[in-house]
């Protein structure tokens, strides 16, 4: 019997350490046709118009007339019409607002959470601190400009506490419009923040931290020695998303702003809507779009590169899905197919084998919506 | 671990205090959908502004079509993902990498530097405003997404299920929809919710494609119903509580597919 047993286990080991090599199928030309319809949607939707937005971009077209080839002078306006560098600048505050104060936050509520082990009622508290992610934006907007309107809720509480002064229409006010939309990103995006690292740090193997502390190491040690590194991958992926979101704002500012007051508020994507739409400059708004294409790709290489560091260990991720269905193979294989998986936990993830970072990445992108 | 009570106590007021952050403007659409319309209107919660908003705002045509679109969108990206990342997980084939790859980098590739190009093609050959203008682009992201998410489910299914489906006599279609797909449903699960949530709430796509009113999506319907009547707040409010409620309630039921998901990375 154990000697049955050590075979089998021998076998799945042999088969898991075949695995990272390729899918483990045979050869299949039928493959292609496995893959046609999603290549077809693929290249009809996304390649194509990305490769016409590039042909757009050279030229200079109101969208009815003719068009006038005007090579890269399109890109050169980008770089130096203020209006639209100044989008750009618009974008980089954002980026303070959506993601650096949001992932400052989300890690030190972690970090202290964690601090208690596990506390009771945890994961009711996770689901609401999480809710922002998944409203409609344009309810989320239409919200927070009920919050921001000159007799709203937030300027009763100013003036409530004696800070008259400091009530103020706020989205029509050219200092606080770009700062007031910001918010609104940090609200969205903490809760985020906070349920990831969260997630992270519950990997980290308590004695870990029952040995620092038997060292006498302070709190604030514990957090740069211990805590922050065991969350580098769900730091990467944090960031990936905030900024990202943070670069594309979109809906955010056409509700609540439309760019305004003045262009204060203008960001790189509500430009690009102007610019095609609304003032008949397609090429400007083609090249807008794929400065901003550029940003992207340009913030997510940055940012995993961090994420990855020296160790080699994949940013977070590419673990949960196999830890998914590593645990839906130790059933019985084909006579479980009509049970549900367990459902899965964030809590018991537990620590999974890391795999070379790399070939998986680009997951952390989202498709860019 | 041991900690203080004292620290024990503050850490349930931080969080108390972010969850009431957090569910504060949610609250005040809420309370606003439910006050009255009119002012001198009596006391009370007032239910009929969902009402009022789900006629006179036309919302029963935008939910409609956004429930069209998100069943079309929801239903062949998850069909056309999961036959994909089915090849690409366990098929061995010349230039897999390279068109794995390919689909990928369409992940990164933000709505805006599509639409532009979309929007005026599109139109030259008579296809604006259709379902398809709305549908079409964004099957294709989620397909980018879904084939990346199904590829590694399916790369991690045991070769050794493969195999005895085959022993059984299964072909490779069946093979996938009466094997691999049911042992896979909490990743299908998980992609199903979180490419409805996008389908959902976009907003940028409907908003450049459907240029006629009857094809406006609840978000959008939304923003163009807030441009219009500035003055009822609580009609707005319930229009907005309306358009949030499916997604919020599907998030309610399946927040561990939901938050397990954007955990991994998957998203925006």
């Amino acid at each position: 019997m154990s000697s049955m047993v050590g075979t089998e286990t021998a076998a799945r080991e042999a088969a898991r350490r075949r695995r990272p090599k390729g899918p483990p199928g045979e050869p299949r030309r039928l493959a292609y046709l496995y893959i046609l319809p999603a290549l077809i949607v693929f290249v009809t939707f996304i390649g194509l118009p990305l490769f016409r937005s590039a042909t757009f971009s050279l030229y200079e077209w109101d969208g009815l007339g003719s068009s006038t080839w005007v090579g890269l002078a399109n890109y050169a306006a980008v770089f130096t019409d203020p209006a639209l560098r100044g989008a750009f600048i618009h974008a980089l505050v954002l980026i303070v607002f959506y993601a650096v104060v949001p992932v400052s936050l989300g890690l030190l509520l972690a970090a202290t959470m964690m601090r208690a082990g596990r506390m009771r009622g945890l994961g009711l508290f996770r689901v609401l601190i999480f809710l922002p992610q998944v409203v409609p934006m344009v309810v989320v907007a239409i919200a927070w400009r009920q919050i921001y309107a000159p007799e709203g809720p937030l300027n009763s509480l100013f003036r409530a506490v004696g800070l008259d002064a400091v009530a103020r229409p706020w989205l029509g006010d050219y200092t606080w419009a770009l700062p007031s939309v910001g918010l609104v990103g940090t609200w969205v995006g903490t809760g985020l923040c906070f349920v990831l690292f969260l997630a992270g740090m519950a990997k980290v193997p308590r004695e870990l931290y029952e040995a620092a502390r038997l060292d006498g190491a302070s709190p604030r040690r514990e957090f740069f020695a211990i805590t922050l590194p065991s969350v580098r991958g769900e730091l990467a992926v944090a960031l990936t998303l905030t900024v990202i979101a943070a670069l594309k704002t979109f809906d955010l500012v056409y509700v609540m702003t439309s760019g305004g007051p003045g262009n204060q508020t203008a960001v790189p994507s509500y430009e690009v809507y102007r610019h095609a739409f609304l003032i008949g400059e397609v090429g400007t708004a083609a090249a807008l779009a794929l400065v901003l294409t550029a940003l992207v790709f340009v913030a997510t290489v940055i940012i995993n590169r961090i994420g990855d560091s020296n160790d080699g260990s994949a940013p977070a991720g590419a673990s949960g899905i196999r830890a998914l269905a590593r645990r839906n193979r130790s059933g019985p294989p084909v006579a479980s197919s009509d049970q549900p998986g367990p459902d899965p936990d964030l809590d018991d993830a537990g620590p999974e084998p890391e795999e070379p970072a790399g070939s998986d990445d680009p997951r952390q992108q989202g498709r860019g919506r | 671990m041991m900690i203080s009570r004292n620290e024990r106590v503050a850490n349930y007021a931080i969080l108390i205090l972010f969850a009431s952050i957090a569910l504060y403007p949610v609250l005040l659409i809420l309370t606003t959908a439910l006050s009255p319309d009119q002012i001198g209107d009596s006391g009370g919660l007032h239910f009929g502004n969902f009402a009022d908003a789900w006629t006179q705002g036309r919302f029963s045509s935008y939910m409609r079509t956004s429930a069209i679109v998100a069943i079309l969108v929801v239903g062949l990206s998850a069909l056309f993902s999961i036959m994909a990342g089915y090849a690409f997980g366990t098929m061995r084939f010349r230039g897999s990498e390279v068109l794995f790859y390919v689909i990928l980098l369409g992940i990164m590739v933000p709505a805006e530097a599509l639409v532009v190009a979309l929007y005026f093609d599109l139109r030259s050959v008579g296809l604006t405003n259709t379902l398809l203008a709305i549908v079409a682009p964004q099957v294709a992201q989620s397909v980018a997404f879904g084939t990346f998410w199904m590829r590694a489910y399916f790369r991690s299914s045991s070769r050794e299920v493969v195999e005895a489906a085959r022993l059984d006599g299964a072909g490779h279609w069946r093979t996938l929809w009466q094997v691999l797909v049911p042992m896979g449903r909490p990743a299908i699960t998980t992609m199903l919710v979180l490419i409805f949530m996008w389908t959902w709430n976009e907003f940028l796509i409907p908003l450049v494609m459907a240029t006629s009113e009857g094809l406006r999506t609840a978000p959008l319907g939304l923003a163009f119903f807030q441009g219009q009547y500035t003055a009822g707040t609580s009609l707005l409010a319930a229009g907005a509580a309306l358009v949030a409620l499916p997604v919020v309630v599907v998030y309610l039921f399946l927040q561990r597919h939901f938050i397990r998901g954007m955990v991994e990375g998957a998203v925006k």
